[in-house]
């Protein structure tokens, strides 16, 4: 996709300085280190990088971009448009539509990763042993897989958050236990095949053979080596975690009293997109930036470390 | 073939029973008083609670509560709404709508994906391959709350050319919008998944033979690799269509359509137990027998696979 050439000519002298060939010779590349050589080229690569920097420098420290408060609105600034003094005009409660969007990006953030992580977790416990263990414990563990895929996506979200998520709280909560509890199923059957194609290797067999047990061996031996697809796949689940929230949050059973979110500012500005429109399509622009960097990472990532797609 | 047929219905209805119940539980403990969510503001009297607590069961336990819905689901009896209305009677009315979008979409996704991804395939490396990919990328990328309603306020009221809510007659171009913006949820894998496979296939043997025996470049892609590489695009249609549900409630909401997804997202704001458990029962039953046939669709397609 991107020109090799013209980031190697830059590039190429670099390690050549350091210690680095030296290094090479002697040792074979790992998967990982063949990978990197490949990613460091890729231009889709660092674009993704470099906006996912920018993201959570906003979510960690949002008045590095924005003095103005977002949550002291004055009604006599209804959508007023942009100024010097509020980039992105006001909204229909007199806000600020900039300090709001750079606010927002930390609930966005914090449910996307914390949301993954759980999926993740779950995802890798459910392939891990479906995979290893083979036979009994994997049909059970498939077909409760099958249960989950058997309920379409944002049917079984909105009926679960809506179950979750308590009068005075913000719903942060219950949105990530949502998020997490629906979305692992995409992980563990990547963990499972990885597994199972792996746990025949001669390693394996070496690890058991020395008498390590099933603990053990899916921990040490067979996990590092299975790790990589699965990766891959919650770092796209990130970006399509963040997209959920924001739907669910605009549906009304995500994020909500006094909660900052770019669902909730989009599902406000909506009905007044006749009358200004800034509101609507600043949030809109940076959910849309925010998912695709996340999307982009996973997809280059998946690229670098299997060549075969491309 | 046959066993395998066999084998596939049997886990449809471990899986039919387990979602069902899964969706039952969530909703059910979901109700702190379905009661007075159904009087609204107005107080109710013991002997009112009484007697419309009979009427619900709910004073009955868990299990016989899920007994007596699933009876109803089975014998299509959907039971009232909280409003009263008769939930398969509120269905019968919404569903038309709904299904003449999700068709619209899913046919103008289709037509689009295939014939991209086609032409991606053909000059792989070139300016349009590089330039769909990305653009697959973007659209992956773009949540349907950010789409939905920006497609509304760009082609809908800036540029009116489509109108910016439908009804529930609406005519085709109507839901001409909606059904872009809710097609864009499934193009992108569909355009992907036919681009990598038409790769595959050029290499293919047949197609060196169709080629040597003479027949235009043209009838070898479009006959000969077109037919072997939309089997697994084929296959997406069943995951598709749980996207497309979601996509619906979503879509439905902003453009005003009264569809299956515009009462679903209704009836969560009002707090309607029995309508959500009704409607989205329906849904999951629906989706499962689609990809069910979808998988006998599969194995009858190419009969290079064998299922055991």
């Amino acid at each position: 996709m991107s020109d090799p050439n013209a980031v190697t000519a830059v590039e190429a002298p670099a390690p050549q300085a350091g210690p680095r060939p030296g290094r090479k010779s002697d040792k074979p590349r790992s998967l990982a280190g063949d990978a990197w050589i490949d990613l460091r080229r890729n231009k889709i690569f660092w674009v993704s990088v470099v906006l996912v920097v920018v993201i959570l420098l906003m979510a960690i420290w949002p008045s590095l971009f924005t003095s103005a408060d977002p949550r002291a609105c004055t009604l006599a600034n209804q959508h007023k448009g942009a100024s010097g003094s509020a980039y992105f005009g006001y909204d229909f409660q007199g806000c600020d539509v900039f300090a709001k969007t750079v606010y927002g990006a930390r609930n966005s953030i914090i449910v996307g990763i914390m949301s993954t992580l759980l999926a993740g977790v779950i995802g890798m416990i459910f392939g891990l042993c479906a995979g290893y263990f083979g036979g009994w414990a994997d049909a059970v563990l498939s077909r409760g897989i099958d249960i989950m895929l058997g309920i379409p996506f944002l049917l079984g979200a909105i009926v679960l958050s809506n179950r979750l998520v308590t009068e005075n709280s913000d719903g942060v909560l219950a949105v990530t236990l949502t998020l997490g509890l629906l979305t692992w199923t995409s992980a563990a059957r990547v963990m499972r095949s990885a597994v199972i194609s792996s746990k025949n290797q001669d390693y394996v067999a070496a690890g058991r053979m020395l008498g390590a047990g099933p603990g053990r061996l899916m921990l040490r031996h067979i996990l590092p080596n299975s790790i990589a697809s699965f990766i891959v796949v919650l770092t796209i689940l990130l970006g399509t975690n963040i997209a959920s929230e924001a739907t669910l949050s605009f549906l009304g059973v995500g994020l909500k009293n006094d909660a900052i979110s770019w669902g909730i500012s989009i599902s406000e500005a909506s009905p007044y997109a006749r009358v200004a429109t800034e509101p609507l399509v600043w949030p809109s622009i940076f959910l849309a930036a925010t998912v695709l960097a996340f999307i982009m990472l996973g997809d280059a990532i998946r690229d670098a470390f299997d060549p075969k797609l491309r | 073939m046959f066993r395998y047929i066999v084998r596939r219905l049997l886990q449809m209805v471990l899986t039919f029973f387990g979602a069902t119940f899964v969706v039952f539980a969530l909703t059910f403990a979901n109700q702190d008083d379905p009661l007075q969510a159904l009087a609204g503001e107005r107080p109710i009297t013991e002997s009112q609670r009484i007697a419309l607590t009979e009427r619900y069961h709910l004073n009955e336990s868990f299990l016989t509560q899920y007994w007596y819905y699933m009876k109803g689901l089975l014998t299509g009896d959907l039971g009232t709404s909280l409003t009263g209305q008769k939930i398969s009677a509120m269905l019968a009315n919404a569903w038309p709508v709904t299904l003449k979008l999700a068709l619209l979409a899913i046919v103008i996704a289709a037509t689009i994906a295939v014939t991209a991804g086609v032409y991606s395939a053909i000059r792989r490396g070139g300016l349009f391959d590089n330039v769909t990919l990305v653009a697959t990328l973007v659209v992956l990328a773009m949540p349907i709350v950010v789409l939905a309603p920006l497609a509304q306020l760009i082609f809908g009221i800036k540029l009116g050319w489509f109108p910016p809510t439908a009804t529930r007659d609406a005519s085709l171009y109507d839901l001409l919008l909606p059904a872009l913006v809710l097609g864009s949820l499934v193009i992108a894998t569909e355009l992907r998944v036919t681009r990598t496979s038409v790769v595959e296939n050029l290499r293919a043997d047949y197609v060196r033979t169709a080629r040597a025996k003479g027949l235009t470049r043209r009838r070898v892609i479009w006959v000969h690799v077109l037919r072997n590489s939309l089997i697994p695009v084929v296959t997406l249609i069943g995951v598709d269509l749980g996207g497309l549900m979601s996509g619906a409630i979503v879509t439905e909401k902003i453009f005003n359509i009264p569809g299956v997804g515009f009462n679903i997202a209704r009836a969560i704001t009002t707090e309607d137990g029995p309508l959500v458990v009704g409607f989205v029962s329906v849904l999951v039953v629906i989706f499962l027998i689609v990809n069910l046939l979808v998988d006998l669709l599969y194995a009858a397609l190419d009969p290079r696979i064998r299922y055991e």
